[in-house]
């Protein structure tokens, strides 16, 4: 295991592999995604108090869950820069903050659409509105405190310290619309129980759910490829790899 | 493990169980203010503050909207079924208002305990079906008794 685990750090190695997983990621991503969001939002029955504008529960759900599942991600990556400062685990976190911030913004922005009709209103200050917005503070933070440090080593560590403090927003964001009282409704999916609402419904969306995901790790993937020339632009393989004409 | 990486673990372990119970404390003590709303039990218990701005949350009593026909004004009960607030309201009330449904108004309790509110939010929750369904269900709720079927679904 430990083997396996060493092996990861090398950057080289993730390169091949991340090469060989790219092309099975982005298209399982593009046609579950495809699959999941054609079927909600034209096929799927509408909602008997919402009608037709509940559809955007099929893109605001994806993009929240990511958002929320990518810190996650960061943060055990932190911990293993912190600990076992491994390279890789910095490469992650300075690639992937980017998708996590857009995902945030797309999830509030979806969010505050779906708000209007529903609420009347596009934006209250509730527990969970709130936290979603910090967490997209927190995104633009480690990129700002990322590129705010020269040394790359000095960044990554500050980066992951930050990430980790950070951890903390998630459970809050998780049972926000448990433990008070808030406009925002509790999710429909729950680990415990069947999820509210009918198979037409939640089948689509967990495909464009895990679409999303898969699209996630295609992304991950090119920003992480990408990082790995820059940073090891000096060493023989990719010098190697970049004469090759494949760069 | 090498001994190093252990102790930066350690370390980091420590560091997320303190921030866990520091941000825990925190926002226990701070849960009052974190609520978006009040609910009816808390507003007649008292606990809410008389004529300052704030948030009353809860169902529409069934059978208790009454619409001024000359002007805007409204005038509903909301519930939690242990309590309700009577709540008046000048204005368009959103698609989704309707008895039976959960809302959060934003105003001030008057002297009488008469909730006087400048903006009324719709709630829904976590349930979506097809209106089919939604039909059907009402039908058989309507078969079986009707006061027992509506305390089911305190999800407001």
């Amino acid at each position: 295991m430990w083997q396996f685990f060493h092996k990861l750090g090398s950057p080289k190695w993730f390169f091949g592999i991340a090469a060989r997983l790219m092309p099975w990621l982005l298209a399982g991503g593009i046609l579950l995604l495809m699959a999941g969001i054609v079927w909600g939002l034209a096929f799927a029955p509408k909602d008997y108090l919402q009608g037709n504008s509940y559809r955007i529960i099929f893109i605001h759900v994806p993009t929240a869950f990511l958002a929320q599942s990518v810190y996650v991600m960061m943060a055990v990556a932190a911990v293993v820069t912190l600990v076992w400062r491994m390279k890789l685990a910095d490469v992650f976190v300075k690639s992937v903050a980017p998708v996590g911030l857009v995902l945030t913004f797309l999830s509030l922005f979806t969010g505050a659409v779906w708000g209007k009709p529903t609420w009347g209103t596009w934006w209250v200050w509730d527990a969970r509105l709130t936290s979603m917005l910090i967490l997209l503070f927190l995104y633009g933070g480690v990129i700002a405190l990322d590129r705010a440090i020269n040394d790359e080593k000095s960044a990554a560590r500050a980066v992951s310290v930050l990430v980790l403090v950070g951890v903390v927003n998630i459970p809050i964001i998780q049972y926000s619309v448990e433990w008070w009282n808030t406009l925002h409704q509790p999710s429909t999916f729950k680990l415990t129980e069947k999820p509210s609402m009918p198979a037409e419904m939640w089948v689509p969306l967990l495909l464009s759910v895990l679409g999303m995901y898969l699209l996630f790790g295609w992304l991950a993937c090119l920003r992480m490829q990408t990082e790995i020339l820059l940073r090891e632009q000096r060493t023989r393989w990719v010098k190697d790899y970049v004469l090759a004409g494949r760069g | 493990m090498h001994p190093i990486r252990k102790k930066r673990l350690t370390i980091v372990l420590f560091l997320l169980v303190g921030l866990g119970i520091a941000v825990g404390l925190t926002t226990y003590a701070l849960r009052q203010n974190i609520n978006l709303f009040y609910d009816p039990t808390q507003i007649s218990a008292g606990e809410a503050p008389v004529d300052v701005r704030i948030r009353a949350g809860g169902m529409v009593e069934e059978g208790s909207v009454v619409r001024d026909p000359d002007s805007l004004m409204v005038e509903f009960k909301v519930t939690d079924f242990n309590a309700s607030v009577p709540v008046q309201y000048t204005g368009i009330l959103p698609d989704l208002f309707a008895e039976g449904q959960g809302v959060v108004a934003m105003g001030r309790l008057d002297g009488n305990g008469r909730f006087v509110a400048d903006q009324v939010l719709a709630k829904h929750d976590e349930n979506y079906m097809p209106p089919e369904v939604a039909d059907a269900l009402e039908k058989a709720s309507k078969g079986q008794q009707k006061a027992s079927g509506s305390a089911e679904t305190v999800s407001y």
